[in-house]
């Protein structure tokens, strides 16, 4: 059985269309990079992953079932917004939010709870943070205490919407590599969108990339193409190997770096 | 001193009156504060004020008039949801407007300038037995359906997107909020009148929130700060003669400016 499935997907937000008729699995177990220009459809597709969106056409399956919103089997880590800036709440309280915050009745945290909290935070070596506000930690910090929120109730899927904005390049490297630990020693399928392809490179075992409601997913080298790439972004594409890193460049401008600094907002 | 005072039926009402308010403006306050809307709480309490005028002129009880008023206003607002959000001019104009239609109701009515203060400024000390049963009908409903969503909601307010991937409608836990807030700013309109409901909605939840980082316990403090600063406010104008109001809104201010020193040497620490 794969954790996500996608048959003939058709997905329509807007008018524009974000998913057209792509077919692909994603195995148990596999660590995925998705990948595109800005609005591509990158948290799009976590979000009809997730059962939020309803497809025009076609079926999304997350471990045999389809889609549907509340599965307990995903854990989730939205975007981050500025939103929860102004809140002086330590993290350990927005965990205890999270906790089966979808029942109806008094916000009360059982020790059952609780236990569960210490012991994702543990996993993420987040206990001496959890005391703090969201507000006042740092930007690894703070992913690293909502990976804590994400793993709550032990689900099997990780999808972790652009974990690695507004991070600095050294902080990226720390949390990239926490996110490979977590789905090595829980064995987890784990769906991570970016920017930037080099964030992810050495991580992720596939890549997902996405395009004018296509989408192609496979190794590095089969999706990081001239070919694959052209096709995907309807214009002429280069792919430039330097020092380890990949550039994906357009009319000599690397493309990724372009819609780097308007996405925050 | 405090014994003394409550010799007074009229003060022993208003004691009952301003605590059970206090406390259901602080637990509703928290949530509001968190969520960042005390604009709409403040829009809630002037389209109260047109309702309670509105429902004068046409021989119903100012109370049931503001919390139909106040209620519809804010499954209104909840409704229109995000279109509404960063639209502070649109709820300033119709804001303005609710207190101007309050204006023409009062003077179609043609009811004295007594009352007009006593809805804008509040009258905590002419509080009525029928008005103290009505306080505390209203109070039990409030505090019952927040209790029904008090979970939700926080999580909802917290992290709304994570909540809606979990199955919390979000935009429907959003609109029940703001009705049951509504129906706090009716009360709290009642003890400190519509132009001050502030004092007891935000000042005590903002002031709790700097002094704890912990949800529960801030829920407590704020309601017993509220508390304390409705009862302490009463002994002051019972002692003082300043108008009761007066004296709530300055203790809510001295008690935010010391969680503001307290909050700022603690960050700088």
């Amino acid at each position: 059985m794969s954790a996500i499935e996608l048959d003939k997907a058709t997905l329509v937000i807007g008018g524009a269309t974000i998913l057209s008729e792509v077919t692909l699995n994603i195995e148990q177990g596999e660590f995925i990079g998705v990948l595109g220009a800005n609005g591509a459809g990158k948290s799009t597709l976590i979000k009809a992953i997730l059962g939020l969106l309803p497809l025009k056409q076609g079926t999304i399956r997350v471990l045999g079932k389809p889609a549907s919103r509340g599965n307990l089997e995903i854990g989730y880590l939205p975007q981050v917004h500025g939103t929860q800036q102004g809140i002086n709440l330590s993290g350990r309280e927005f965990l205890y939010s999270s906790v089966r915050g979808h029942r109806w009745g008094l916000p009360i945290v059982s020790k059952n709870d609780r236990d569960e909290i210490e012991r994702c935070l543990h996993i993420v070596d987040a206990q001496h943070l959890a005391d703090r506000p969201l507000g006042e930690m740092s930007g690894g910090e703070r992913q690293r205490l909502l990976f804590a929120e994400a793993l709550i109730g032990k689900p099997h899927i990780l999808l972790l919407d652009e974990p690695l904005s507004s991070l600095d390049p050294h902080q990226q490297k720390i949390v990239i590599d926490l996110v490979g630990y977590l789905a090595r020693e829980l064995n987890l399928t784990v769906v991570l969108s970016a920017h930037e392809l080099n964030q992810v490179l050495g991580a992720i075992d596939r890549v997902l990339y996405l395009g004018h409601g296509n989408a192609a997913l496979g190794s590095i080298d089969e999706v990081i193409t001239s070919a694959t790439l052209s096709r995907l972004y309807e214009a002429p594409i280069e792919v430039v190997r330097a020092a380890g890193h990949i550039f994906v460049m357009s009319g000599g401008q690397v493309v990724e770096r372009d819609h780097h600094h308007d996405h925050a907002h | 001193m405090l014994i003394d005072l409550l010799h007074y039926e009229f003060l022993q009402r208003a004691f009952i009156a301003s605590g059970i308010v206090a406390l259901v403006a602080g637990v509703v306050g928290y949530f509001l504060v968190l969520r960042g809307q005390t604009f709409a709480g403040h829009a809630l309490s002037h389209v109260g004020f047109a309702g309670a005028t509105g429902a004068v002129l046409i021989g119903l009880s100012p109370l049931l008039g503001m919390i139909i008023f106040s209620v519809a206003a804010g499954i209104g607002m909840g409704l229109l949801g995000e279109r509404l959000s960063g639209r502070d001019v649109a709820i300033g104009i119709i804001l303005a407007l609710a207190l101007g239609l309050g204006l023409l109701f009062l003077n179609l009515g043609q009811s004295n300038p007594a009352q007009a203060t006593a809805l804008l400024f509040g009258s905590v000390l002419a509080v009525s037995p029928a008005m103290l049963n009505d306080l505390i009908i209203l109070a039990v409903v409030t505090l019952i359906a927040l209790a029904l969503i008090g979970r939700p909601l926080l999580f909802a307010s917290l992290r709304p997107a994570l909540a809606e991937a979990k199955g919390v409608s979000v935009r429907v836990i959003g609109i029940m909020f703001l009705a049951i807030l509504a129906l706090a700013v009716v009360q709290s309109a009642q003890i400190v009148g519509v132009l001050l409901v502030f004092t007891l909605l935000v000042g005590p939840p903002a002031s709790a929130q700097l002094l704890t980082k912990r949800f529960l316990p801030g829920v407590l403090l704020s309601a017993v700060l509220a508390i304390l600063q409705a009862w302490l406010g009463i002994a002051i104008a019972y002692n003082t003669n300043w108008p009761t109001s007066f004296c709530i809104t300055a203790l809510a201010a001295l008690v935010y400016v010391i969680a503001v020193a307290t909050h700022g040497r603690h960050v700088r620490a």
